[in-house]
């Protein structure tokens, strides 16, 4: 992960005869304890931190879940309930995993946004950022395969929905349904490919992060000016600084998952889950879960089943060029007073989409869904290039500790002349 | 009242609007729950009336699969003695083999055993009720609800509503009334205001003092034989079957809330502290990342 040249000097003779075999000891010192900060970071940079930890979340709760778990269509749904009513804590394990996952998307939204906005997917972020659409779009197939694991209702008919859209496809579309299904509807290979798929990807998700995080430390974090840091004044050791602050941010956030784990654990889920699935009876209105609504709005703002599904691919696919579309010079959005608003608008969007994704596909629902998607893609594809040439950024601060101390009058950070050197990671 | 909120919320915002204005499912009045809130607990009593009810009313025609006699003596459920749930599973007869000549043969219940279903499979749960089978009602509360929509959904999550299905089967089995003028209720059907489409095959269950209640002292019964307090009971009762670890589940969230609440003030004020030396002097030595100009 890096070659430079590190500070770190092991003190015991066994520490300096392992890390010249292997430095992995002097790895973790130059990345997470050395590592530079810079200074003014808000909590806005601590969703990274509770990513990690609802990742690991998922996984070890998943992992206790799958050896009671049965994926079999005919016992599926009763080992489930097995879990909940018989297995010590087991109830505990499946409201943190299946309310564990609805967290993880809180935060990855947040993520995601805080990224917009601070331009962080600009240069030279490009990698980062694409590694991170990457987990995002492995974290949605996790999460509708595992949604489809309990076989009830919502589960059998979301799977089908959802798999049906490959059929759309031209010429092959029939042949990749039937392959992803396992026969010819949903059934029983279904349900067993999907609990293999579902516990493969998380660690396909682990080995992603892995890529994320090392891209991180190249370019370094970056900050809510935008500017990167120019000397050691700028910037703080990430041990104990930004360590101590994603521990706390951490446990605030395990307030608000327990708050829905212990008192609302199935709002976030649907009553016909509770039901199990039925082949022969289809649910008066079959809908996602959540944090699918704004891209099921878009599926069916368009009337075309196969420009539908184009639609709602693309309207991940166009986060990738995002860094290219985005045209202007400034990274974040505090000195972009046009794109300041037109941000608040585009989430605006987003969540309007989301609440039309829950409601029938009928009358001025359909409407608004088609104005809103037409919009989401203006937002990518016409006001993001043309902002750059048009808007006249507020003028950027001169460094990070200006910006923090009003006027750059020295005070503390990284030792002075830091900066010499500079890093060639990779 | 909420039923008219909502429907001038509904009408201000133009959002449900057009769904009440079609004459669609009315909304279920939301009762007050023993259950409910941070500190819920089931009322032991009432959850043992509503066994009561289930037993001579619903289990005629309703599963109650996931449940064993076993749960009845549990913590946090009804909690009859084990001697009590012993003599009451002796009452029913299991299936049980192939013994040791190869055959079925029937014996006592056991309070490891589950309940029995009233059928033995769901053709002919179906056959013998008009062609629908009568859904096993183990996980009924959880597995019902009702639109709450804009702004409720919302504002439910701040005051944990989450009874939304107890107050539908209550107002279900309450629902049972006269069709309206010029509503035509299909053979086989029955009209019910709460059902959705209110056309329902379950004909009306409960009936004023259908069900003895356990009498108190003074020889009345501890809670009133009617319909409403039927439907009340059998809920309560239904909705620990569905949640069976609903105390746990609470008392262990307090813990773990407050726990995690000591936890993360320690947690803020340590940051706070290493954050003040940012002002002072700082440790550390690392390089900076490359630069690169915006």
């Amino acid at each position: 992960m890096s070659q430079h040249a590190t500070t770190y000097v092991p003190k015991s003779a066994f520490g300096k005869w392992f890390e010249s075999r292997l430095p992995i000891a002097s790895l973790v010192h130059s990345s997470f304890i050395a590592f530079p900060v810079p200074r003014n970071l808000t909590y806005f940079w601590t969703f990274g931190a509770i990513l990690v930890f609802m990742l690991v979340a998922q996984i070890v709760t998943g992992v206790f879940l799958a050896m009671y778990y049965t994926p079999n269509a005919a016992m599926a749904f009763q080992s489930v309930e097995h879990i909940m009513r018989d297995v010590n804590y087991g109830w505990l394990l499946r409201y943190l995993h299946a309310n564990g996952a609805s967290m993880f998307f809180v935060a990855v939204y947040i993520h995601i946004f805080r990224n917009f906005y601070y331009g962080s997917y600009k240069a030279p972020r490009e990698v980062l950022y694409i590694l991170g659409v990457i987990i995002f779009l492995l974290m949605m197939a996790t999460a509708f395969m595992g949604y489809v694991l309990p076989w009830g209702q919502m589960s059998f008919w979301g799977a089908t929905v959802i798999t049906n859209l490959f059929s759309a496809i031209p010429v092959v579309g029939e042949t990749i349904v039937s392959f992803l299904w396992g026969g010819y509807s949903v059934g029983n290979p279904t349900l067993n490919r999907f609990f293999s798929l579902h516990f493969l990807l998380p660690f396909m998700i682990f080995g992603v992060v892995i890529l994320h995080v090392w891209a991180l430390h190249v370019p370094g974090q970056n900050n809510p000016t935008g500017i990167p840091i120019k000397s050691g004044k700028d910037a703080v050791p990430f041990t104990p600084y930004a360590t101590i602050k994603d521990i706390f941010a951490v446990v605030v956030f395990m307030l608000f998952f327990g708050y829905w784990v212990f008192y609302m654990p199935n709002y976030l889920g649907h009553a016909d889950n509770y039901i199990p699935a039925n082949p022969a009876v289809t649910p008066s209105h079959i809908v996602p879960e959540w944090y699918f609504l704004p891209f099921y709005a878009i599926l069916r703002a368009i009337p075309d089943k196969l420009g539908g599904v184009i639609a709602m691919f693309s309207a991940i696919a166009v986060w990738f060029l995002m860094p290219w579309l985005d045209t202007s010079k400034v990274r974040s959005t505090a000195y972009r007073p046009l794109y300041k608003q037109f941000f608040w608008v585009f989430v605006a969007v987003c969540v309007l989409l989301g609440w039309l994704g829950s409601k029938p596909a009928e009358g001025w629902y359909v409407v608004v869904s088609q104005i809103a998607t037409a919009y989401y893609f203006i937002h990518f594809l016409v006001i993001l290039p043309v902002l750059g040439f048009v808007e006249r950024p507020l003028p950027l601060p001169n460094s990070i500790l200006e910006s923090v101390m009003g006027v750059q009058k020295g005070g503390a950070g990284m030792p002075a002349g830091a900066n010499a050197e500079p890093q060639s990671k990779g | 009242m909420m039923k008219r909120t909502l429907l001038i919320a509904a009408a201000l915002l133009g959002l449900s609007a057009p769904a009440y204005a079609a004459g669609e499912t009315p909304v279920p009045p939301q009762l007050k729950w023993s259950f409910q809130g941070p500190f819920g607990k089931f009322d032991r009593a009432q959850l043992q009336r509503g066994f009561k009810v289930y037993r001579e009313v619903c289990a005629s025609c309703h599963g109650l699969s996931y449940v064993s006699f076993r749960n009845l003596s549990q913590p946090g459920g009804p909690e009859f003695s084990e001697a009590q749930v012993r003599a009451l599973a002796a009452e029913y007869k299991i299936q049980d083999g192939p013994n040791e000549a190869g055959d079925m043969f029937e014996r006592p219940g056991r309070a490891a055993d589950r309940f029995p279903s009233p059928f033995p499979n769901e053709n002919a749960a179906a056959a013998a009720n008009g062609g629908k089978a009568p859904p096993d009602l183990s996980l009924m509360p959880k597995a019902r609800t009702y639109e709450r929509g804009f702004p409720w959904f919302i504002i439910d999550v701040f005051r944990q509503y989450s009874e939304n299905g107890a107050d539908y089967v209550t107002a279900l089995l309450n629902g049972y009334e006269e069709a309206p003028q010029g509503f035509t209720v299909p053979e086989g059907g029955h009209y019910n205001h709460y059902y959705p489409g209110h056309v329902i095959a379950m004909p009306k269950p409960l009936s004023d003092g259908q069900v003895e209640y356990p009498k108190n002292e003074a020889g009345q019964p501890q809670a009133p034989e009617t319909v409403d307090q039927y439907a009340r009971d059998v809920t309560a009762f239904l909705t620990w079957t569905a949640e069976p670890h609903l105390e746990a589940r609470k008392r262990l969230g307090f813990q773990a809330m407050l726990f995690l609440l000591v936890l993360s003030v320690l947690l803020y004020f340590t940051k706070k502290k290493i954050w003040a030396r940012v002002g002072g002097e700082v440790e550390g030595h690392a390089t900076p990342p490359m630069t690169h100009n915006p």
